[in-house]
């Protein structure tokens, strides 16, 4: 999954950053008799790269999660598809490591059906969330739901692809 | 401490001051041959200062909206008659018309006016014409051909509602049935351009006079009346959860009814006025809950591990209709509210939601999905007998009118959402497009 790979990429990515701030360089010290005609050359600029905090960090992760909150579900269905198993992981396992940070879960439906049975539907998506994310060992006052039903499509074509895209729970942080 | 402390003012209460222009029309999409002819001439107007309004228009079009009658349009018409006596009564009968409404608008005062009219019986008014030469020109005695005759002053501002007045005292008189002309409709109004996207909206049956009683950034559902048409409840999303509120349409005052976790839905009021079914998932599961509005102290209605949501009070109060899925697709329901027995009331279709009863208790009117369509039908509750009423596409929330003759709903014209409505027979639709936006979740009032 996408959201696996910037997360692997992240953690590989810390410990570099980490290494990079401890080296240094020392280009500026060259003997200047015949670079005196060119001033712009006495001196190069480096930086440190910026040890980051636990809190950076998270944030991070959370920009990570955010890129990949989106959990697709099947017509009049409440069961969260093996393919989106992954992503759900990786919220679980990040509000797990966090647990003073609180995620909402929006569920919503296509525009079939009525409204008051679309916002049960939706609810049932949302839970079905929550219970994965309990299951891996989020807190419950960590998860709190809402269900749109039909009122918050993000595609308004009311064609098939359009109401696939529509069918979601959302992991809003 | 992700989350942002969002004391922003979410909505913004517009009390009927704020009048927006008028964003239904009325096309009149199938039905209007079958409909019996009648006239309503032009109001012969004494005065200085003409009305702004048309009586004779609005009669007209509230007439032909009912899908039972077909007005003559004004260049078909034989004679324009001043008064009564002057009628050729011939000449309207070989016209094919069975009633005449006549009248006279007098200026009185400073925006005073008198208004009076008659309606009269064509078949009858030619038998008493003929009476009448056989006497040798004496007025034969009787006035049986004039229905009604009324006459009453009004401003200039109530010409449009007296119009609708006349509309309700002619399709009584023809029909037999009281008029649902002087009602109203509640709606949202969704359109994603402006600042304030979601809208509660109430206008008259015709779309005419639209107000926004609320606008919100977030979405807003289920508009219901209470019994005496002075407030609304509906669910807003306002807060980032779901929760019922009633307004009262007249002074804007909002009452926050329910803010449980999950689900706050559905509200509906209860025939007299004290209760309100709603749907709530406080419990773990999407279960139909009736509350005291008084006290607030609820009833747990249904106890099922399926969905059960959009509960409908029976005319008498003591039934609720409610969609569930309980036997695998959401089919309709009926639970006694006394012994709590509950009954599957349908069995036609792949699903049929959204029911409610018909003012005489007698029929059931839901969304009927058939090979994946979703329409509105209507069942009759002792024959079962389902008859599907629209050829519409993605039919929702249908909203019977109190005098049980139309059902008003939610469709889609091409790639918008609009409303739209169909007679009780079926044989009548039209659609009330807005000007701009998404119309849903209509509610017709009831008898103002």
């Amino acid at each position: 999954m996408k959201l696996n790979k910037v997360l692997k990429g992240l953690f590989i990515a810390l410990p570099v950053l980490t290494l990079a701030a401890c080296s240094s360089t020392s280009s500026t010290d060259q003997s200047g008799a015949d670079t005196s005609n060119m001033p712009q050359e006495t001196v190069q600029v480096e930086t440190v790269e910026q040890v980051m905090s636990p809190a950076e960090q998270m944030r991070q992760k959370l920009e990570a999660l955010r890129q990949e909150n989106t959990i697709y579900f099947d017509f009049d269905k409440a069961t969260v598809r093996p393919e989106f198993i992954e992503t759900l992981q990786a919220h679980g396992a990040f509000l797990t490591a966090n647990p003073s940070v609180r995620v909402t879960i929006e569920g919503h439906s296509d525009e079939r059906g009525t409204p008051e049975y679309n916002i049960a539907l939706g609810e049932r998506r949302a839970q079905a969330v929550v219970q994965y994310l309990q299951n891996v060992g989020v807190s419950a006052g960590q998860i709190s739901t809402v269900s749109y039903g039909e009122e918050k499509p993000v595609d308004m074509s009311r064609t098939e692809a359009g109401f696939a895209k529509n069918r979601r729970a959302v992991l809003v942080y | 401490m992700f989350k942002f402390i969002r004391n922003t003012l979410f909505l913004f209460v517009a009390v009927l001051s704020a009048q927006a222009q008028a964003s239904l029309e009325i096309v009149i999409t199938e039905g209007i041959d079958s409909a019996r002819p009648v006239a309503i001439l032009p109001f012969t107007f004494k005065g200085a200062t003409l009305p702004s309004q048309r009586l004779d228009e609005v009669i007209a079009a509230d007439l032909m909206r009912s899908g039972k009658f077909s007005p003559l349009a004004s260049i078909k018409m034989p004679q324009r008659p001043q008064s009564a006596a002057q009628i050729d009564y011939a000449a309207w009968s070989r016209e094919g018309v069975e009633a005449i409404v006549i009248g006279q608008i007098t200026e009185i005062g400073i925006d005073r006016y008198t208004v009076s009219f008659e309606l009269i019986d064509v078949l009858k008014g030619s038998n008493a014409a003929s009476r009448q030469s056989l006497n040798a020109g004496r007025l034969g005695g009787s006035n049986e051909h004039i229905l009604d005759s009324r006459e009453t002053t009004i401003n200039g501002s109530q010409f449009r509602q007296y119009a609708h007045r006349i509309s309700d005292i002619v399709y009584e008189k023809l029909t037999g049935e009281r008029g649902a002309f002087l009602t109203k409709i509640a709606y949202v109004l969704v359109n994603r351009k402006l600042e304030f996207p979601y809208q509660l909206v109430v206008a008259d049956y015709d779309g005419a006079n639209e107000q926004i009683l609320l606008r919100s950034k977030e979405p807003l559902m289920s508009p219901s009346w209470s019994p005496d048409g002075t407030k609304l409840s509906y669910v807003t999303f306002e807060k980032r959860q779901s929760q019922i509120y009633i307004q009262d349409i007249y002074t804007g005052r909002r009452t926050m009814l329910s803010s449980t976790p999950g689900i706050n839905g559905a509200p509906v009021w209860s025939p007299d006025g004290r209760k309100m079914a709603m749907v709530l998932s406080k419990d773990g599961n999407t279960e139909i809950y009736t509350m005291d509005i008084a006290t607030k102290a609820l009833t747990r209605i249904t106890n099922h591990r399926a969905i059960d949501t959009e509960p409908s009070w029976s005319p008498d109060g003591k039934e609720l209709l409610f969609s569930s899925e309980r036997g695998g697709n959401p089919q309709l329901y009926s639970v006694n509210l006394l012994t709590g027995t509950t009954r599957r009331l349908t069995f036609e279709g792949e699903m049929n939601l959204a029911g409610s009863y018909t003012p005489d208790g007698n029929s059931v009117v839901m969304v009927n999905r058939i090979r994946g369509e979703y329409r509105i039908a209507k069942m009759d509750r002792q024959t079962r007998f389902l008859q599907v009423l629209t050829k519409t596409n993605l039919d929702e929330s249908p909203s019977v009118a109190p005098n049980g003759s139309m059902i008003i709903y939610s469709t889609m014209h091409g790639s918008t959402q609009v409303l739209a409505l169909v007679s009780m027979d079926g044989r009548f639709k039209a659609r009330l497009p807005a000007v701009e936006g998404q119309v849903k979740s209509p509610a017709w009032s009831p008898f103002l």
